[in-house]
């Protein structure tokens, strides 16, 4: 990626209590339409919060994940925390449950069934 | 402005290390996991984003500041970042004007030294520097 350098040049900035690019958070929130402009302080805050939202999800996930006992952490840990926790409800859209093609087939089929018998 | 969509994803090593700083050691993570989490941050920047924008607009102001952000937070329901946050904020703030002082002293240092027509100047810089002496002698009354 020739991402390197603008990277580098963020570890360059005062602040060692963040680790991710600020300039890629910026870029983030710059596509967002309606954003004109950000101050400082609210680019480095929103950089924060993010890393202590990655914290955050990874933990709640562990936590509640079934690969407590086999120290793992997989996306179906992922997912039902997202399904499971309010404050990770908007995360839904991207972190869908996987069913098995079998199991949708057989929800399909009920669903149909019921619709039938209606 | 991101010319590529992988312009809107984070770095995934870095991504990797805050997660497994923030797991007991020895958890594994799977590559679709930590896949997950990074796109799923990118959306938290961008919710946020929103959020905070939404108090700018209200106050119309163009600009996002911290308020905004820390507004957005509470909204987001995540409450529980904001204490962190706040310290972080004063910890980066006191690091930039240390950072800025340290520069004015080398700049101050190095009028003096070779340029005496710039005293005037230096004067006014010190002056500044007073006030700011004054508050921390405050701070510290009301600490004790």
């Amino acid at each position: 990626m020739s991402a390197s350098t603008t990277d580098k040049d963020n570890n360059v900035s005062t602040n060692k209590n963040i680790s991710l690019p600020i300039s890629r958070v910026r870029l983030i929130m710059k596509s967002s339409p309606d954003v004109s402009s950000i101050n400082q302080d609210a680019l480095f805050l929103t950089t924060k919060a993010t890393e202590l939202f990655v914290q955050y999800l990874a933990v709640s996930s562990f936590n509640n994940g079934s690969g407590k006992g086999s120290k793992s952490l997989s996306y179906s840990d992922l997912a039902s925390t997202a399904e499971e926790k309010d404050t990770f409800h908007f995360l839904t859209d991207i972190l869908p449950k996987k069913i098995l093609a079998g199991d949708y087939l057989k929800t399909l089929e009920q669903i149909q069934d019921e619709e039938a018998d209606n | 402005m991101a010319e590529r969509p992988e312009d809107l994803n984070l770095p995934n090593a870095v991504i990797t290390r805050i997660i497994k700083e923030a797991l007991p050691d020895g958890v594994n993570v799977s590559k679709e996991a930590r896949r997950a989490i990074s796109q799923a941050a990118s959306v938290f920047v961008l919710y946020a984003t929103s959020c905070a924008n939404n108090f700018a607009m209200k106050a119309k102001r163009k600009t996002l500041n911290a308020a905004d952000v820390l507004a957005a937070m509470e909204e987001m329901e995540f409450e529980r970042f904001l204490e962190p946050l706040r310290e972080a904020l004063e910890v980066y703030k006191k690091g930039k004007k240390e950072v800025s002082e340290q520069k004015r002293k080398e700049k101050e240092k190095k009028e003096t030294d070779n340029d005496k027509n710039r005293e005037e100047e230096d004067d006014e810089e010190r002056m500044e520097e007073e006030p700011e002496a004054e508050n921390d002698a405050e701070l510290e009354e009301v600490e004790n």
